[in-house]
């Protein structure tokens, strides 16, 4: 089993916690889907976020922070440095927009900050997007994780680029892979762990569903049964029907 | 009865004070800087009575006692009854599927029905949601009414700085955020709000705006004056509006009618709301005293009945929906 920076997680299920409609329906969330990780962002409260973040902490997941909101290697930076002092943690979840519409990273400033920052000592999980030459950058600069969107943050399209993500889940048979972002649905989250990847990290499906608690729970219900599936061989798609029962004694030509 | 004060002079102690008066109790209400102003966070309120919009988050408690808002309200201030109106940009239409999916109250309405509602509105809207129930007060001028209503009665404003420790009697705590030394779970949610001048354009209701990451509501004002709020940040942070948000703000207004770019900015304001963890209201007793808090978005709408439920618990012992046992 794969494991995140040492970390192996006993639920694949990664939990963005904006958007909800209160703290007390996002805890709820947290504990009726059992999500192993939660991701928080710490820009935009300028440092004042405190009664929010230890509500967060309380959840009693690991933390991983993240650089929502930057647009540069250096702003990421200074994020992630500010991150690590108040979560006493080193990971990082590393966004770089580069596109404000599609919210879709920069890859030059995320090798970038991906270099820096691992040269720091953090365990950075850049937000990518599935290209394989960006992935072997990051992996070359560091990074243990990678996580590639399945489409842009928020559009609850699925999994935009399937092929892309299978050819760079068999190029980096070693690495801990995360789809994160674009998820809208439980079969979009089994889909992905179908594939083989070790975990999905989503935010606006569960936070903006009528009932968010319970739709986390169907997104971690879906993306363990697409983790048992990966692991218990799925047969492969054949173009010819194959009976299970046998034909002797039958006209089947 | 022996002495009951009231701390805090926004709208949820003004209410409080005001209810007090309605069962015969007649309280002192104190205030660190006197009466009603831009210290207080009801200060920069949107003043919109929009139980239904509300529910499309908010938890059942707020949309059952906020129906009953505007009706409290029509005793104290000018009330404007002339419901709420919401629309998205043709490239957000899910966003108004989702929203009528989730509230209640509302009926579609077309280009041309939105076109007789807010005859002033750039003619780009095709689709909205008309919310015929809600009505919208001027908050500035509301808390002036309740406080002219309360002079009425011998009950003025004082300026005291005090805690309920250090004081006798019956407390009801309405001091918002700055309770929280006595109410753990309470956070602060910073709002970051616009007060524009735009003579060209004339809208007779609020309108809300529907955006996947940058919602907004306008409520006019009267002489040309529009609120645009508001922004909802996790964060304790005081200090002047951001770049990012007044950005955010001015471009979903300009989106909604190019003509407000050609609007005077009278103000920027920003401060922080009081709110519990479900960001429903409380009253929480601790012996005499009662805290009143947590009224988040929601002051103008649950004000009334939040100061209702005290002062029947003080004239009663019989304690409503909205008391929070710690």
């Amino acid at each position: 089993m794969r494991d995140f920076y040492g970390v192996t997680l006993d639920n694949p299920l990664m939990l963005g916690t904006a958007r909800y409609p209160s703290p007390a329906v996002l805890e709820a969330a947290f504990r009726d889907s059992g999500a192993a990780i939660a991701t928080v962002s710490l820009r935009r409260e300028r440092g004042e976020g405190q009664a929010f973040w230890d509500m967060v902490r309380g959840l009693g997941v690991h933390i991983l922070p993240n650089t929502a909101g930057c647009h540069s290697a250096r702003e990421a930076i200074t994020t992630a440095r500010m991150a690590r002092e108040y979560f006493q943690t080193d990971w990082i979840k590393l966004e770089v927009i580069g596109h404000d519409d599609t919210l879709q990273p920069d890859p030059f400033e995320l090798v970038a900050a991906a270099e820096a920052l691992c040269a720091e000592g953090f365990k950075v999980f850049p937000y990518m997007t599935e290209d394989q030459v960006i992935a072997t950058r990051l992996v070359e600069a560091g990074c243990r994780v990678l996580m590639p969107w399945g489409a842009p943050i928020g559009s609850g399209l699925g999994l935009a680029n399937p092929f892309a993500l299978r050819s760079l889940r068999a190029a980096f048979p070693d690495i801990p892979l995360v789809v994160d972002a674009g998820l809208g649905l439980p079969s979009h989250a089994a889909q992905a762990m179908e594939m083989g990847y070790d975990a999905v990290l989503l935010n606006t499906a569960v936070a903006q569903a009528d009932d968010p608690a319970a739709m986390a729970r169907a997104f971690a219900l879906a993306a363990q049964a697409g983790q048992i599936a990966a692991r218990s061989g799925p047969m492969p798609a054949r173009d010819m029907a194959a009976p299970s029962t046998p034909l002797i004694g039958k006209a089947f030509l | 009865m022996a002495e009951v004060t009231v701390l805090g002079a926004g709208v949820a102690g003004l209410w409080a004070a005001r209810e007090l008066l309605a069962r015969g109790i007649r309280p002192r209400i104190l205030d660190r800087a006197g009466p009603p102003g831009p210290h207080h966070c009801s200060w920069w309120a949107g003043g919109m009575l929009a139980p239904h919009c509300e529910g499309a988050v908010a938890e059942p408690a707020v949309i059952r006692h906020g129906t009953e808002a505007a009706r409290a309200w029509g005793a104290v201030t000018e009330l404007r009854r002339n419901g709420t109106l919401v629309l998205a940009l043709e490239r957000d239409r899910a966003e108004l599927d989702r929203f009528a999916a989730r509230s209640s109250g509302h009926r579609q309405v077309d280009a041309a029905e939105i076109a007789e509602l807010e005859p002033h509105l750039a003619p780009r809207h095709r689709r909205g949601l008309f919310f015929a129930t809600e009505a919208h007060l001027v908050p500035r001028r509301a808390l002036a009414d309740l406080v002219a209503g309360l002079e009425a009665e011998g009950v003025p404003v004082q300026r005291a700085e005090a805690t309920p420790g250090d004081l006798a009697g019956t407390v009801l705590d309405c001091r918002g955020f700055a309770a929280r030394g006595d109410l753990p779970e309470l956070r602060a949610v910073r709002g970051e709000m616009v007060l524009l001048r735009a003579s060209e354009i004339d809208l007779a209701r609020p309108v809300r705006l529907l955006h996947p990451r940058h919602p907004l509501y306008i409520v006019p004002r009267g002489d040309g004056l529009f609120m645009l709020g508001a922004t909802q940040i996790e964060s304790a942070a005081t200090g002047p509006v951001t770049a990012r948000s007044a950005l955010e703000l001015l471009s979903a207004a300009y989106a909604l009618d190019p003509r407000f770019g050609e609007a005077e900015i009278v103000e920027f304001g920003a401060d922080l709301r009081p709110a519990f963890p479900d960001n429903v209201p409380r009253i929480v007793q601790r012996g005499r005293v009662l805290h009143l808090n947590g009224l988040f978005r929601h002051g103008y709408l649950m004000a009334p009945a939040l100061a209702r439920q005290a002062a029947a618990f003080l004239a009663t012992a019989e304690k409503g929906d909205l008391f929070h046992e710690d």
